[in-house]
């Protein structure tokens, strides 16, 4: 499986992304920003980190980069595309995801380890996932993911909520509600379920012995999927 | 020519960064200080002398990057 990850001026989390993806034998590039295409894919991510150091809105400025116009193109052929953190936030800012990640609840950058519910298996990325419950790594200071009512009724009619922060029990109430994102959402889809943008990262829960596999379970399970 | 644009978060959008400067002003005996919501202010030098095109271009802006309008309105002022 053929993936590209983006970098943007900013971005941080590009390295680690790619270790992960080669770990599991994805045969990964790396696409700068200002390219106007994308090599043959099928799989693109957007990493996480601060590209253009977060001015005006997280994501907004990258989200008019040159390269965007080819991973529009792509999402909107059916290609899959993977924004983590910063990535999420650039996929709302092209509006190819709804809503928007604003500034956490508690004004607080959270860097620690939380348990998400995978809410929706009939998707390339979950499909067939081993587990319900995934401990992920989250850190980030606007994750606290907000739409309109409308937005929100047609996310959960048409089961495009993909991850919730939750326990290690699976509750998903407000104490282990992280940021303040409504209704507990970490992830989410767009219509056709092949872009996915959430904001924990499972690039670094890769290894048992330094942080955790629920990362590389995520991982195979797209390769298993593609197959 | 110079055309300023507002932007501030919607009503009913939480804004964490509002409250906090609320509840300091009030710390600081500001007791009076009900609400506070924060926005972003812009100056744009258009090179347009026809005011309404120039407006009609930042407008364009506005909605295409310079706010989010999930979570913000613009005013041209």
């Amino acid at each position: 499986m053929r993936s590209s990850v983006i970098i943007f001026p900013g971005s941080n989390c590009d390295r680690d992304m790619d270790v992960a993806l080669k770990k599991f034998g994805f045969i990964n590039q790396m696409v700068w920003h200002n390219d106007q295409s994308i090599p043959k894919s099928d799989l693109i991510v957007l990493p996480g980190g601060f590209s253009y150091g977060d001015y005006l809105r997280c994501g907004s400025i990258a989200s008019k980069s040159k390269i965007i116009r080819s991973v529009i193109d792509f999402a909107n052929s059916g290609g899959l595309v993977l924004g983590i953190c910063n990535g999420f936030q650039i996929l709302t800012e092209t509006g190819l995801l709804n809503g928007i990640l604003q500034q956490n609840k508690f004004l607080n950058f959270i860097c620690s380890n939380v348990y998400v519910k995978v809410k929706d298996k009939q998707n390339k990325y979950f499909k067939d996932l081993k587990k319900d419950i995934l401990e992920l790594h989250i850190a980030h200071n606007e994750g606290n993911y907000f739409c309109s009512d409308d937005e929100l009724k047609s996310l959960e009619d048409n089961s495009q909520i993909a991850v919730t922060y939750c326990g290690v029990d699976g509750k998903e109430n407000e104490i282990t509600n992280p940021n303040g994102a409504i209704k507990n959402i970490a992830g989410i889809f767009n219509k056709n379920k092949n872009v996915l943008g959430m904001m924990p990262h499972p690039e670094r829960m890769i290894d048992k012995y330094l942080s955790g596999e629920d990362g590389s379970l995520f991982f195979k399970n797209i390769l298993d999927n593609f197959k | 020519m110079k055309i300023k644009v507002i932007v501030t978060l919607k009503n009913g959008v939480l804004d964490p960064q509002g409250k906090a400067i609320q509840q300091t002003l009030n710390g600081m005996n500001f007791g009076n200080v009900e609400d506070v919501r924060q926005g972003k202010y812009f100056e744009i030098e258009v090179k347009e002398k026809d005011e309404k095109k120039a407006k009609s271009l930042v407008d364009d802006m506005c909605k295409k990057l310079l706010a989010n309008l999930v979570i913000e309105d613009y005013k041209i002022v």
